[in-house]
């Protein structure tokens, strides 16, 4: 059983920025602009809270606090590149995103060069701490996985995906932001701008990406380095497609793709699947998807207007 | 000047204007970002002539010798698999489809050429042929997957191709590491007579990596031009790309065409990995991470204007690019730069609409003169 409990404590580790970056893509998709960005935006959180954390840990043991929450800054200012692209320059929001993506690449170990003079950022000592809740951790199950010896940013996920949920289906704002992605000329007619809503929901989007990735690398990594976020931009776009664009769905997947990548790791410690090589295990959360996607395909589950530039005069 | 205007106002001229204006200023933010960390942007421009002529600027009408043939070789190994992941994407987006799977595309590519390489014996003239074809088969049947579910299911091909990049990642890592003689980086050799190496290539370029490949880049950019131009078939993929409604009132096959279009695209990516076997390694390699061929192969379309001679120079000016980072790293520049570069490439050929439009107002008006 101790090997179960180790499995899901890792998972909760693992899938924590994978559910974080997920719910800021269901921000942006919900408005209407598609995100494949999402792995770039998590570089630059990544790179920025690294970088951070080197500089600020020797003052403060806030530092890593600190990282995460300048790593959300930035990305949310990245953002703001593939906002104006898609929203006032009506461009290709797959193209605009493949743009953020190969900037990501270049800008961060461009100013890991500059900063550090290497390929990478420079290794910090501490980062967050772990956690023990005396009297929760005595709860069966739950209690071992996310009580004992936990990091607080699990927590933050789990208040994140509760905060979105709220602000998605019982706010004012949460309305309009679905409507800019399902009708956005009905929207327009009730006087609400269409474009400042996709703004709001793209920045959202590179604000909780930015933050996944500084909590990404700042939890599974020592440093930034160009590998450090190694796709998990994509699981992302893909929880956010498997979790059906809704943040319990968001939720679920990210626990199951995250428990995928450590049962990667575990396989060989279980007779039955030591078979089969690892890299099934990591393949999984892809090839899901892809079947995951031809199963909706009937019903209309994306949201509709997203991917398409809004035009006032357009039908 | 007023003539001048017109010529920048006139939109025929927009589909080379734009590109244009987007790589200037792609070098001119480069240049920008240089100045900003200290360093010389006059660097980046030498290693790029460098790397792309060979002639090393600061030493000519100097003692030292200014000039080597390899780095022109290693410019052309740089842009071959480039072209073709460029012709690649470019084929899908006059279907008006997006293949940004040309990543997976070119390594299942690489995949099936290594298995054909290693595996089969054939005589010295058909085994390359046939590793090629392997190569461009292997990536077919990776775009084939992604069209017939946008066929059959309407399942957009962007976010299948996204999946099925990772996913092949992890299949082909499998697989060239179960082929005999395999180690956890890299397949054995494949023997000489399988490849397109050549000693020839190699000895008046001075030992580069240069090899026949760029026949196949030829053949290609040259079917790529007639099948679009020149056939039914690639009318029928072009009137899809650009009204499938009208196309379908016409009785073309929509659906059909959908699927076809993105095999081809596979195959061309396939060639690319195949290239990448055959050419310039000699070997298959296990992947860490992804190499971005296909995501610069969306470049080079995008410069290029999904055209067969556009890609094509693209290709170069990429392969050029990426070509001239080992020259950078020598001269103490971070090499990065030319990856910065290219992403602002993009980012101001996506803009092309406000570009077009601040480009209209330049049109002289009748009486301003």
């Amino acid at each position: 059983m101790s090997l179960i409990y180790s499995m899901l404590a890792l998972t909760v580790v693992f899938s924590t920025p994978i559910i974080i970056t997920s719910l800021g893509g269901m921000f942006s998709e919900r408005s209407g602009i598609v995100n494949i960005g999402l792995e770039g935006l998590m570089m630059f959180g990544g790179f920025t809270a690294a970088t951070a954390l080197v500089y600020l840990q020797p003052y403060t043991t806030f530092a890593p606090w600190l990282a995460i929450l300048l790593g959300a800054i930035v990305g949310g200012l990245i953002s703001l590149i593939h906002a104006y692209l898609s929203i006032h320059a009506k461009a290709d929001q797959i193209i605009s995103g493949v743009a953020i993506n190969m900037l990501a690449t270049g800008v961060t170990i461009y100013m890991a060069q500059v900063i550090f003079g290497q390929q990478r950022t420079q290794s910090f000592s501490q980062s967050f701490q772990r956690y023990t809740f005396t009297g929760l951790s005595e709860i069966p199950l739950i209690g071992d996985v996310l009580f004992t010896r936990v990091y607080l940013t699990v927590h933050l996920a789990i208040i994140l995906v509760i905060v979105s949920w709220f602000v998605l289906y019982k706010t004012p704002f949460g309305l309009r932001l679905r409507a800019a992605g399902e009708h956005p000329h009905a929207l327009d007619s009730m006087g609400v701008s269409v474009f400042k809503m996709r703004y709001i929901g793209v920045v959202i989007s590179g604000v909780l990406a930015g933050l996944g990735g500084g909590i990404l690398v700042l939890t599974q990594d020592i440093q930034y380095t160009v590998m450090s976020i190694g796709g998990t931009g994509f699981i992302a776009l893909a929880a956010l497609i498997f979790g059906r664009w809704k943040p319990i769905g968001v939720l679920g997947a990210g626990l199951f793709f995250g428990f995928s990548r450590i049962f990667a790791l575990y396989s060989s410690r279980f007779e039955i699947l030591a078979q089969l090589p690892n890299e099934v295990f990591f393949a999984l959360p892809y090839v899901l998807t892809v079947i995951a996607l031809v199963l909706f395909s009937r019903q209309s589950v994306a949201p509709k207007a997203v991917g398409k530039p809004y035009d006032k005069g357009g039908r | 000047m007023n003539k001048f205007r017109g010529f920048l106002a006139n939109e025929e001229h927009h589909s080379f204007l734009i590109p244009f204006i987007a790589i200037v200023l792609g070098f001119l933010a480069g240049s920008v970002i240089m100045v900003f960390s200290g360093l010389n942007p006059l660097d980046l421009f030498t290693s790029f002539i460098r790397a792309v002529t060979g002639i090393n600027l600061p030493n000519l009408f100097t003692d030292q010798s200014a000039f080597n043939a390899r780095y022109f070789g290693e410019f052309f190994v740089y842009s071959i698999p480039l072209i073709l992941s460029g012709l690649s994407v470019s084929f899908a987006f006059r279907t008006g489809l997006f293949n940004i799977g040309g990543e997976g595309q070119v390594m299942i590519g690489a995949l099936a050429a290594s298995y054909a390489g290693l595996m089969l014996n054939l005589p010295a003239f058909i085994f390359p042929i046939v590793v090629l074809l392997a190569g461009a088969l292997g990536g077919a049947f990776w775009g084939f997957i992604p069209g017939i579910l946008k066929a059959k299911f309407r399942v957009h091909e962007v976010v299948v191709t996204i999946m099925l990049n990772y996913t092949a990642l992890y299949v082909s890592n499998y697989y060239i590491r179960a082929l005999p003689d395999s180690t956890s980086t890299r397949t054995a050799d494949l023997p000489a007579r399988a490849t397109l190496q050549s000693d020839f290539l190699s000895s008046i370029t001075n030992n580069s990596r240069l090899h026949w490949g760029f026949l196949v880049v030829i053949v290609c950019a040259f079917l790529f031009y007639f099948i679009i131009n020149k056939t039914t078939f690639g009318y029928e993929l072009k009137s899809v790309g650009f009204n499938p409604l009208a196309s379908e009132y016409a009785g073309m096959k929509v659906q059909r065409n959908a699927a076809l279009s993105m095999t081809i695209a596979g195959a061309l990516s396939g060639l690319a990995g195949a290239i990448l076997v055959v050419g310039t390694f000699g070997y298959g390699r296990v992947l860490g991470h992804f190499e971005n061929y296909g995501f610069d192969g969306i470049a080079v379309a995008l410069v290029g204007g999904s055209t067969a001679l556009g890609s094509v120079l693209a290709g170069l000016l990429f392969g050029g690019l990426k070509a001239s980072q080992t020259i950078m790293q020598i001269s103490r520049i971070p090499r990065d730069i030319a990856i910065i570069i290219i992403a602002i490439i993009i980012v101001f050929v996506a803009m092309k609409h406000p570009i077009k439009l601040a480009l209209k107002k330049l049109k002289v008006e009748e009486g301003e003169q």
